[in-house]
């Protein structure tokens, strides 16, 4: 949480820098504290920290060549995207570099004949889509950061978005990965086709938030675009009721291309900001995007529609065109900032939960507002449980940090403790690292503990992140110079 | 019957890991013979580990134990209007849930619904120092510690033994028709993906002796008025040929030639018009031939008949070997099971 002092790591900071300096243009290596700044946290901004030197690389080569120089040396390296993370995962070690691959933006290629694109890591999640709508294809995961998130920390993130219910998560979007090891060596996993040989390496790369790897270069699959898209609009004057219509919209056989829930307080403030038109005396808003062809969104639209009115929707709207979708869409998707005008600061959170446990969950969580004393608005992925409340608090008061920490805290083990996760798309990072404990027990961790270590055996590469290091602990902290990593 | 074994197969675990003996899991033994190599090994039978333990249609939710048959899983989804996205290949009945996330074997729809891979969420596995560990979850949006479970798709068996499987499943379509078109294999290639790049119902395209096969599945409106549109013959939903290409019981499967596999992209040029199958749009080829194909992308597996004794899957490059195999101590530190099924080396 506080920013640690800027020590010297054991091996001499001068060699360090002399070598990165070979390897990288002066303008991609920055080491002075203003200068470095921007980088100091990812968007949790709870947690701070400087490193020793931050290289912002332009190639791939470049990129390898840090990393064998910080192999060699022993330093801890830490890779960061866009730092739109909101687990501290890309946040610095004070002893080590971090290499940021931002530069790496380019579209390498893309196939729309074999509806494929290949990247460089640094390629923001929305510049594919728009780069394949030439070809009438899109890249289907979008998470909400969409402008600035890079493909690379979707993949180390295995990031889902608004689609997922309907298109899958990265996880399910990928055909390779390009990546380095933790000793510089370059290595493809993954191929052409849709599996590749041996062991299924795509599948433990993706989501493993920079741990295991650097990735160069991503190749995903692309879809093409729905002929049309149209979003219903409904409100309820419960969050129950808003639940159980979902459920009945499942149990119909439609699964919606998006479907969202709002509770009041959220709804209020992202009308606040968008003048969307949302009905604001609705306790539940439920936003519900039906894609394909023509024939098949008008039956859709029809049959969900009956079904939110026979759940007691108290208000429905259904976009007429592009500009009503979108603008029924901009309150959604400003929901976070629009939250920030209400408070000086909010905690974002990230469980899944069981669909039908939705409306317990909620109200634990609003007696868990009241006994902490901190506002609470939820927004949600509500087709596939994946909620986020943001928790309301000011930073200027150390007794209210420690509050809303405590609160994410309680409702992250109330999502295990109904069926879920701890996190849906947000990942562990430094922030969840506890709370491992409540999802997994020991032989797990220990499982856990031994992947990374496959892959990265002298723990350099985010250290400290991701998994709780168990039995390597002692023997870790016990490296001479080897930062305190969070265990 | 519902049987929970699990106990007794973690204490056969323990008992192997203590005596370093190789352990060789069989469950329905379908696919023994082939996707993977020749293996040595006491057999260890999770067939009768059987059983739904969990299944919430609206939270397209199915946990079972890993020696429940497809088959059974399949009907009991069906029984609630759902089914399993990856339309696994049932072999005659016999074919298990675990055995199936082992091998990966997944359907026709693959391009459009995924595999099993894509749909589970979480998976039991007793690991080679006989702990029975819990990986993933039951919620489809999970990013706490490492995919684990995804990795069980296509191991063979070499990670562990699973004991049970939670997976996705999905609404069945509300009408499934479909097109076929006399064409030649090059002109099969092109309109496959000209038809799978434009936003229509497609979850099937194959193409076999002069025949395109598409099919069409999802909402009525949108399945007949695409059907309208882009003409051929009508298969009844009731044809069996896309059952009996998912099962690999269409005639060309039968023969005594080698059967082998490439996984690619699209727009890999055909190796040969005689002796071929294209499946997923031009994706998967199946080619019977004594020799190898040779090809220029993607990779490609003896997957049944010829030589079981040789690196059925081909080379890996040295790095990627190094990481699988260190993932492979990492679950299975005696190598205790299914020793070289998936590599000589692993
Ligand atoms: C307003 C807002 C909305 C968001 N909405 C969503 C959402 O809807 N869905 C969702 O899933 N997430 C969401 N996020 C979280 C975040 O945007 C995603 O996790 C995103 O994928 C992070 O990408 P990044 O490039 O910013 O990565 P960073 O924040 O820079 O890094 C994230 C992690 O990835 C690692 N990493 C980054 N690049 C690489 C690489 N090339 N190789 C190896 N490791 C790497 C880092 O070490 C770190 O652990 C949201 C965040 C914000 C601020
Ligand atoms: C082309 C082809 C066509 C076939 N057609 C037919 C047919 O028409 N009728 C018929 O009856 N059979 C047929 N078979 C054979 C049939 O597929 C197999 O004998 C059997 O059904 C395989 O499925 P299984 O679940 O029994 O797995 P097994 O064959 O028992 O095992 C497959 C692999 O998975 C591993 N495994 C299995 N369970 C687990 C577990 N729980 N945990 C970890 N690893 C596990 C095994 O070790 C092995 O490596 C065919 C096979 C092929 C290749």
């Amino acid at each position: 949480m506080t920013t640690t002092p800027h020590t010297l790591a054991p091996v001499s900071a001068d060699l360090l820098r002399q070598r990165l300096a070979s390897i990288l243009p002066a303008h991609c290596l920055i080491e002075e504290t203003e200068a470095q700044r921007p980088y100091e946290c990812d968007a949790l901004s709870l947690y701070r920290e400087l490193p020793l030197f931050i290289a912002l690389p332009e190639t791939a080569d470049q990129a390898q060549a840090v990393l064998q120089c910080c192999h060699e040396l022993g330093v801890p390296v830490v890779p960061r995207g866009a730092g739109t993370g909101l687990t501290a995962g890309a946040m610095a070690h004070p002893e080590g570099v971090l290499l940021g691959l931002a530069k790496l933006n380019r579209i390498l290629d893309i196939d729309p004949v074999a509806r494929t694109a290949r990247l460089e890591p640094g390629v923001t999640n929305l510049a594919i889509s728009e780069a394949a709508a030439e070809h009438g294809l899109y890249y289907a995961p979008d998470p909400s950061s969409q402008i600035a998130c890079t493909i690379g920390g979707n993949v180390a993130a295995n990031s889902g978005g608004v689609h997922c219910l309907k298109y899958g998560l990265t996880t399910h979007n990928l055909l390779a990965v390009e990546m380095l090891t933790v000793e510089g060596e370059r290595v493809t996993l993954g191929g052409d086709g849709l599996d590749g040989p041996g062991l299924d390496m795509l599948a433990i790369i993706t989501g493993s938030e920079g741990l295991l790897g650097v990735t160069v270069e991503v190749t995903v699959k692309l879809l093409p675009r729905p002929e049309i898209a149209r979003v219903l609009l409904a409100g309820f004057d419960s969050v129950s009721a808003a639940g159980d219509a979902v459920g009945a919209v499942i149990a119909a056989g439609i699964i919606p291309g998006g479907l969202e829930m709002m509770d009041a307080l959220a709804l209020q403030a992202a009308e606040d900001f968008a003048r969307a038109g949302y009905p604001r005396d609705a306790q539940a808003l439920l936003l519900c995007e039906l894609d394909g062809t023509e024939e098949e969104v008008a039956q859709h639209i029809d049959e969900v529609s009956a079904i939110f009115t026979a759940h007691g929707a108290t208000s429905l709207r259904v976009s007429e065109d592009e500009a009503e979708r979108s603008l029924l869409w901009k309150g959604r998707k400003s929901a976070f900032p629009a939250v920030g005008r209400m408070s000086p600061d909010y905690y974002c959170m990230d469980g899944t939960i069981p669909r039908h446990q939705v409306s317990h969950v909620l109200e634990e969580i609003s007696r868990l507002s009241k006994k902490y004393d901190l506002r609470v608005a939820n927004v949600f992925h509500a087709g596939d449980g994946n909620l986020h409340p943001l928790i309301m608090y000011d930073a200027a008061d150390p007794a209210q940090v420690t509050r809303a920490e405590q609160f994410g805290v309680d409702i992250l083990e109330l999502s295990v403790a109904v069926g879920g996760a701890i996190t849906g798309e947000h990942g562990v990072g430094l922030e969840k690292l506890n709370q491992m404990h409540d999802q997994y027990g020991e032989s797990e961790l220990h499982l856990f503990e031994d992947i990374k270590a496959a892959f990265d055996p002298q723990l350099t590469l985010n250290p400290g992140k991701g998994v709780p290091i168990l039995k390597r602990c002692q023997e870790y902290r016990a490296l001479p110079g080897k930062h305190n990593h969070g265990c | 019957m519902a049987a929970d074994t699990a106990l007794g197969l973690q204490e056969a675990v323990v008992e192997a890991a203590s005596d370093q003996r190789p352990l060789r899991i069989t469950a329905g033994g379908t696919k023994t013979h082939a996707v993977g190599r020749d293996c040595e090994g006491t057999p260890l039978n999770v067939g009768g580990h059987t059983g739904i333990i969990d299944y919430q249609p609206s939270e397209l939710m199915l946990q079972a134990r890993a020696g429940t048959p497809v088959a059974e899983l399949a009907a009991a989804v069906a029984s609630e209007g759902q089914v399993l996205p990856f339309e696994p290949p049932r072999y005659g009945g016999n074919a298990t849930l675990g055995g199936t996330l082992a091998c990966n074997l997944s359907g026709p729809g693959r391009p459009w619904l995924g595999s099993i891979r894509d749909a589970t969420m979480g998976v039991g596995l007793i690991n080679g120092r006989g702990e029975q560990l819990a990986l993933g979850g039951k919620v489809m949006k999970n990013v706490a510690g490492y995919d684990a479970s995804r990795l069980q798709a296509g191991a063979l068996g070499c990670l562990g033994l699973i004991t049970d499987v939670t997976l996705k499943v999905v609404p069945a379509p509300e009408q499934t028709l479909t097109l076929t078109f006399e064409m030649d294999a090059q002109q099969a290639l092109q309109t496959m993906s000209e038809k799978a790049a434009t936003p229509r119902p497609l979850t099937a395209a194959c193409w076999l002796d002069g025949r395109l096969y598409l099919r069409l599945a999802g909402a009525a409106s949108a399945v007949q008025a695409t059907a309208a549109s882009w003409g051929g013959e009508t298969l009844t939903a009731e044809h069996p040929f896309w059952a009996d290409l998912r099962d690999m019981s269409l005639p060309f499967f039968k023969g005594a030639q080698p059967l082998w596999r490439q996984s690619t992209r699209a727009t890999e040029p055909l190796q040969a018009e005689t002796g071929c199958l294209i499946d997923w749009a031009g994706q998967q080829r199946w080619y019977r031939s004594s020799d190898a194909p040779a090809v220029e992308a993607g990779h490609v597996v003896l997957f049944a008949g010829g030589d079981r004794n040789t690196e059925v899957r081909g080379e890996l490059d040295p790095v990627q070997q190094r990481l699988q195999l260190r993932l492979k101590q990492t679950f299975d530190p005696q190598g205790i099971f299914n020793p070289g099924r998936l590599y000589s080396w692993m």
